[in-house]
């Protein structure tokens, strides 16, 4: 595809939008991985929230 | 009944909406981001700058990101101050660091734009010199926040900054009036958009697909904020637990 004499212009402009968000909905994507198997893992080991009560004992 | 501001104040039904509306909306910008490109690369070039105004297909949308992207945390910071909602600071923390980003990109491409049109990267003019304010004021909000410990603290002083802040964006619409080298309004004004459809119709193609993102981001990064609060929530449960425990006397 031929840009004309400013080329380069263009497309170090599409690269550097396209560079800019992919890195920040990659960054999004990891840290959203990350909380969540932080709380898994705090759930997992039986920790509760304040504002949650405690479920009554079976039985 | 109650309003749908009022149904999402509660952050696990938040979680639970924004976890089904999210893939539509990310696989919404996907494709209208494709279909823009297309037009965008297909669009006959502009009479005067050539293929060079194919940079206004990517710096445009991210110009009026820029200052959507303020408007909302303002919306945020005023629902947070006057309204308390639970998650109007979660949007104002979340929308601050994607305004900056689409601020930053928007002077990026300003400036690969200006090089072969104006013969320069940087001229102090009017538009630039405001957007580029308004870059500075996302980062001094980003780091306003992070800079406080007492995170009810920082919300409220951040909130009352951007509130201040939201000056900027008359004197960006407007700069371009004061003796600037920017050129005016071609779509946003009263009457019809002097731009020639050909090259219209893929604008707002991008700019739309460009806004989906944007929501998305948002969105995604409101969820981020919101397991943040939840872990640190936990952790301090745990740490309450386990200082009870010490705590209690033996036997």
């Amino acid at each position: 595809m031929d840009l004309g004499p400013h080329a380069a212009y263009v497309w170090l402009a599409y690269l550097a939008v396209a560079g800019g968000l992919v890195v920040y909905v990659a960054w999004l994507v990891i840290d959203g991985r990350r909380q969540q198997r932080l709380a898994d893992d705090l759930e997992a080991r039986g920790v509760r929230r304040r504002s949650v009560r405690p479920e009554p004992p079976a039985g | 009944m109650p309003s749908l501001t009022q149904r999402l104040a509660n952050p696990t039904r938040f979680m639970d909406l924004s976890g089904r509306l999210l893939p539509w909306i990310g696989g919404a910008a996907a494709v209208l981001l494709a279909v823009g490109l297309c037009m965008a690369f297909a669009a006959p070039p502009d009479y005067q700058q050539g293929h060079t105004a194919k940079i206004m297909f990517v710096h445009v949308p991210c110009a009026w990101l820029a200052m959507f992207g303020y408007v909302l945390v303002a919306l945020s910071s005023f629902g947070l101050l006057v309204f308390r909602h639970p998650l109007a600071d979660v949007s104002a923390k979340a929308a601050a660091p994607i305004g900056a980003l689409f601020t930053g990109l928007c002077l990026v491409t300003g400036m690969l734009w200006g090089k072969p049109m104006w013969g320069a990267f940087w001229v102090w003019d009017p538009r630039l010199t405001s957007v580029l304010i308004l870059f500075f004021l996302y980062l001094g909000l980003v780091a306003l926040r992070s800079s406080i410990e007492d995170e009810t603290l920082a919300a409220k002083l951040t909130a009352v900054l951007s509130l201040v802040g939201i000056v900027i964006l008359p004197v960006i619409k407007f700069s371009v009036e004061w003796n600037s080298l920017h050129q005016p309004a071609s779509v946003m004004r009263l009457g019809a958009p002097t731009i020639h459809s050909s090259l219209l119709w893929p604008l707002l193609t991008m700019a739309v697909a460009m806004t989906f993102l944007f929501v998305a981001m948002h969105l995604k990064a409101m969820r981020n904020e919101v397991l943040r609060r939840r872990v640190k929530s936990l952790r301090s449960s745990e740490v309450q637990a386990n200082a009870g425990l010490i705590g209690q006397p033996a036997g």
